[in-house]
């Protein structure tokens, strides 16, 4: 049953994967005015009289013609690349990608014996933790992939990557300590899991409460995820493709996808610790809006309807992280790395600090 | 030397150096733009409007009555600057256009070729007959270098029949029959 689990789950996810590929296209061309891809159509579905002509203008099966142009393209293996590692980089770029999604929550229902639980592959009570350490094992497939084309402009590309995870890595953990200091209190059985995170945050959307958190957690999203405005692994104007510069069709998809299971699971993260997770809406403790908080019942109907109304934050943050990307141009490779080490780091600790004696003084008090 | 007058930059706010409110500006104009109209043409069903002065594909024109234009003097081969156009002057068969045969001169062959042509319209400019026009094609494919050398008849069938403002041979029949002929 956990490998029937598991399937749906990859291919819910790899299905979300493609799209948020559409989506990127579609709000890409939109915010520019264009229409964005809208001309493939799929034999039975497409030919549907009024549906099929929306579901074509809207790109819905874009995502089938773009996978099969991948799968069909001729293989090409350059002849100055190191070619195990060359293999080897976009597997290891996508994998950790794709695992970090096991101890993603996604949901809550009510057990039988009333006890509310979440809807997760492994709930385990250091899941932040173990996102944190897995996704950053992403860098190696980025820096293996600059490595092993054995060109410079790959090169140049993995090295600004590894540079700028490593720096911005730092900042994202401590801006989450805080956040994990006043969700799991001594005493409370949740530790660094997310599921407790989600529940702790039934009254007050954490993102209402540590603005400064959340604010340079998202930034360390984008940057961990290499999304603009901080791509500096493929930035195209001054390094060709970047670090995939040698990669091509299926190889260069593998990445591609990777790069989007990184915004997905980012996404989700940012949902989960900052905007509630399933919660419905911020309570701020006021009786008369007691029942918003977390209305999903203990019927199986709740459950679903949590798990969607999570989706819908959870495609809200990947449509911003695509309106950030048409808004804002490219730092300079210098300016990411002082806006990391020099503002967002001290800013971090700081934080960490003043929610360190707020605690100490709450708690005395 | 001028004077230069240094002006006094006001400092950054706080909230102006964090970046912050400039950034929320940004994403209020690119969300503006998002439910904007679209500002492109879905292109092979839509088509722009090619103005009038369009330097399009160069084609051969016949005048209303459909006789060719082209009476072959050369001066568009001569002029061509990537010498895209090739000409073979012919004369006009007598039984089909027994007016005109021993008069004018046609050509037996004309080619332009695209994979040359740099449309300077220069050929348009310098025809005494308004024979050689650049018209509104813009998109012009072939599979093969053959292809995209222009013969006559396809350089007629692109070009078609444009409306004519001289009336030669019309006024010479007019001139002929009130007879003054010369």
């Amino acid at each position: 049953m956990p490998i029937v689990f598991s399937i749906a789950m990859i291919s819910v996810f790899m299905g979300l994967c493609s799209y948020s590929v559409l989506a990127e296209r579609k709000v890409s061309s939109w915010i520019q005015g264009r229409t964005g891809p809208n001309r493939t159509r799929l034999p039975l579905l497409g030919h549907i009289p009024i549906l099929g002509n929306i579901l074509t203008r809207l790109g819905v099966f874009q995502p089938v013609a773009d996978g099969l142009k991948f799968l069909f393209k001729e293989e090409i293996t350059p002849g100055h690349v190191n070619k195990g590692y060359y293999y080897l980089a976009p597997i290891l770029a996508l994998g950790p990608a794709l695992t970090t999604m096991v101890v993603l929550p996604f949901g809550r229902y009510v057990d039988p014996s009333g006890v509310v639980q979440p809807l997760v592959l492994a709930n385990i009570d250091v899941g932040m933790l173990f996102i944190l350490g897995v996704s950053s094992l992403g860098v190696y497939g980025i820096v293996l992939a600059g490595w092993s084309s054995n060109s410079k402009y790959p090169f140049l590309g993995a090295i600004r990557a590894a540079a700028q995870m490593v720096s911005y890595e730092l900042a994202m953990g401590l801006s989450i300590l805080p956040v994990f200091m006043w969700a799991s209190a001594p005493g409370t059985d949740y530790g660094l899991s997310l599921f407790g995170v989600v529940e702790s945050q039934q009254t007050l959307w954490l993102v209402l409460w540590q603005p400064l958190s959340a604010l340079i957690f998202l930034i360390s999203v984008f940057a961990e995820t290499n999304r603009l405005p901080f791509d500096m692994a493929e930035s195209e104007t001054d390094l060709v493709g970047g670090f995939h510069t040698e990669y091509g069709c299926f190889k260069f998809g593998l990445f591609f996808v990777a790069e989007y299971a990184h915004v997905i699971m980012g996404s989700a993260l940012f949902v989960l610790l900052f905007l509630g997770g399933w919660n419905f809406l911020p309570t701020f403790g006021l009786g008369f809006l007691e029942g918003l908080g977390n209305p999903w019942g203990a019927t199986e109907l709740g459950a679903v309807l949590s798990v969607l109304w999570f989706m819908g934050k959870v495609f809200f943050m990947i449509f911003f992280f695509i309106w950030v990307r048409w808004t804002l141009p490219r730092f300079r490779y210098d300016q990411v790395m002082s806006l990391g080490w020099k503002i967002l780091l001290p800013l971090a600790i700081g934080n960490l600090i003043l929610n360190t004696i707020i605690i100490a003084l709450y708690d005395t008090l | 030397m001028a004077k230069t007058k240094v002006l006094e930059r006001k400092p950054l706010t706080f909230a102006e150096k964090t970046f912050i409110p400039q950034i929320v500006t940004g994403l209020k104009t690119t969300l503006t733009a998002m439910f904007g109209k679209t500002i492109t043409l879905e292109y092979p069903e839509q088509r722009p409007v090619i103005p009038k002065n369009y330097r399009g594909v160069p084609t051969l024109v016949k005048d209303p009555n459909g006789r060719e234009k082209c009476v072959s003097c050369q001066l568009c081969e001569f002029v061509c600057p990537p010498k895209a156009i090739r000409m073979v002057p012919g004369e006009i068969d007598p039984e089909a256009e027994p007016e005109r045969a021993h008069v004018e001169k046609a050509p037996k062959e004309f080619e332009i070729n695209m994979l040359r042509c740099i449309y300077c319209g220069l050929c348009e400019e310098v025809c005494p007959e308004e024979a050689i026009v650049l018209q509104d094609i813009f998109s012009l494919s072939g599979y093969s270098r053959e292809e995209m050398i222009n013969k006559k008849d396809k350089l007629y069938e692109l070009g078609g029949t444009l409306p004519d403002q001289h009336h030669k041979w019309d006024k010479k029949k007019a001139a002929e029959e009130a007879g003054n002929t010369h």
